[in-house]
């Protein structure tokens, strides 16, 4: 088994499947081959995530996590699937029926669909679609539609201000999302997520030639990961779901398995959000070193993705939330001219001569103004140094 | 393919006469949204992949968004109590019928239809080169009318200075 048949194993057994079928069925299984692997690998690392997520946080609050269940508490998403699939379906009198049975379904629709661009390895992708991130990015802004539904329907104030309040996060760093990966899309002229991958696939003597490694990749993969972090409203953009402000925000009046059902759809958005980051700036599937491509694709792929992952949960062990009018004030003050000037930074880039000189012009133009933008925008506001006690 | 077409076709006509017809505003809505990905899907059909997802991602990501919170913010929760078609239905269907029967003739009499053209592959590359090239004076004038506009939406959504006595 030479490591290039270990890294196409999937690929290799799924053709000599679909060689024993007879032309017609071919079309049909190859795409059910596909997709379900798709659909058993994410929602399973779902699960995992939300034990992780909950002893990672626990150890962040100097306490343990979930400890009972199975071996350290392992076995946890499996009583909390029992639980939320045998919990009473509670549906208000009130509320729209039709819209808040369709709620749920089009956000793990739209969750599901996302994934269909991103390529997990090398020649592993559903579909290799000309226009494919911006089939994510039109795929993302259906799920706001079902959050708006969600809130809408439950004919509840809670839920109703809520799903407001979301829905304008979401529509607003919806912007630097996409301006932050509009200059991937500039610099790799083409919008083909596979295509973006293999540009980024190459090495210089053992290092990569990620977009990550450049002055507007790595401002422009910032960037991107705070508008994810705000766009999936993971803490500490989670005010529209927080449980002290605002009880749960639009899925207040979900119980039982469309709740789970939200769940899943938020964490499937954050692990597509975050595949695109990985595939945009972080090389896709490319290993880090040239020496390390023995090591098959896929493994690398999911390895930055439990990176990412576990990066989130430990923003959201840390930062405290973010208020509304400061959320908005990021998004459109901050975010908005810094990603203007990253995709002027990488114009600059493109048209200068390679050597250290453009490295120190990139740099100072994206540092440069981002300093005198917080300071700016720090100005009106009276800002004390912090003093914590902490409990001993 | 034809029935691919008839199904995407069904459901476009189905979600767009429902969002005439049914009671609740943001119901309607959300029928319209069906209707719009309908469509996204027929160009997708067509192989205008730019196009289709572009449909999506401003229709149903902004259009309908702004929709439902306009709705949501002006009429409230309370349903309607008036019938659903109105006196003048008449004349309504009269109008559509024959903006319909125009439409149909234009695209039956155009060049395009009248001798079989092989369809033009257009890559996203094609329509960007287009954009800055030949189109790029229509191109700065909507980022104008789009400044404009944002512009307005800033001054209307302003608290006003209060009159300090």
């Amino acid at each position: 088994m030479t490591p290039d048949t270990i890294d196409q194993i999937f690929v290799i057994s799924k053709h000599l499947l679909l060689g024993y079928l007879p032309s017609s069925l071919q079309p049909v299984v190859s795409a059910i081959l596909s997709v379900v692997p798709v659909l058993v690998v994410f929602p399973l690392l779902f699960a995992i995530t939300t034990v992780l997520e909950r002893k990672g946080l626990g150890r962040i609050q100097n306490r343990y996590g979930p400890n009972r269940v199975g071996p350290f508490g392992f076995s946890q998403p499996i009583a909390d699937g029992i639980k939320s699939l045998t919990k009473e379906d509670i549906i208000p009198r009130n509320a729209d029926q039709v819209v808040h049975f369709l709620a749920p379904l089009l956000l793990v629709l739209a969750a599901f669909l996302a994934y269909a661009v991103l390529p997990i390895g090398r020649n592993m992708v559903i579909t290799n679609l000309n226009a494919g991130v911006l089939f994510f990015f039109a795929i993302g802004s259906m799920v706001e539609l079902a959050v708006f539904m969600a809130g809408w329907s439950s004919r509840s104030k809670y839920s109703l201000l809520g799903a407001m309040r979301a829905v304008a996060q979401m529509i607003s760093y919806e912007i630097p999302l996409v301006l932050a990966s509009i200059v991937i899309i500039m610099v790799s002229g083409s919008l083909s997520t596979v295509d973006i991958v293999n540009l980024q696939a190459g090495y210089t003597s053992i290092w990569p030639h990620w977009f990550v490694f450049t002055p507007w990749g790595f401002a422009g993969f910032l960037l991107f990961m705070v508008a994810a972090t705000a766009e999936s409203n993971r803490s500490p953009f989670d005010l529209p779901e927080g449980e002290s402000e605002i009880i749960a925000g639009y899925y207040i009046e979900y119980s039982g398995f469309k709740f789970a059902l939200f769940f899943l759809g938020e964490y499937l958005g954050m692990f597509a959000t975050s595949g695109l980051a990985i595939t945009l700036f972080l090389g896709g599937w490319a290993a880090p070193f040239s020496f390390l491509t023995w090591i098959p694709s896929y493994f690398w792929f999911f390895a930055k993705l439990l990176v990412l992952i576990a990066v989130f949960i430990w923003i959201r062990g840390t930062f405290p939330r973010l208020r509304m009018d400061q959320l908005m004030n990021l998004a459109w003050k901050f975010m908005l001219p810094m990603s203007l000037l990253n995709i002027v930074t990488a114009g600059v880039w493109h048209f200068m001569p390679a050597g250290i000189v453009r490295w120190l012009v990139c740099i100072a133009l994206l540092v440069a103004p981002c300093l005198l933008l917080s300071r700016l925008l720090k100005q009106g506001k009276k800002l004390q140094v912090r003093t914590y006690r902490f409990a001993e | 393919m034809n029935l691919i077409f008839f199904i995407l076709a069904t459901l476009t006509i189905v979600g767009t006469a429902a969002a005439m017809s049914l009671r609740s505003a943001i119901h309607c809505i959300l029928a319209l949204t069906i209707g719009l990905v309908g469509l996204a899907a027929l160009y997708l059909l067509l192989g205008a992949q730019f196009v289709g997802f572009t449909q999506i991602l401003v229709y149903v990501g902004a259009v309908a968004i702004l929709a439902v919170f306009a709705i949501m913010m002006t009429q409230g929760a309370s349903a309607p109590t008036q019938p659903i078609l109105s006196s003048s239905w008449l004349t309504g269907v009269s109008v559509a019928v024959a903006v319909f029967a125009v439409l149909a003739w234009a695209i039956h009499a155009s060049a395009s239809t009248q001798t079989a053209q092989p369809q033009p592959e257009v890559s996203v590359n094609q329509i960007g080169a287009a954009l800055m090239h030949r189109f790029g004076l229509p191109l700065e004038i909507m980022g104008l009318l789009l400044t404009a506009a944002l512009i307005g939406a800033v001054i209307l959504a302003m608290p006003e200075k209060k009159e300090t006595l």
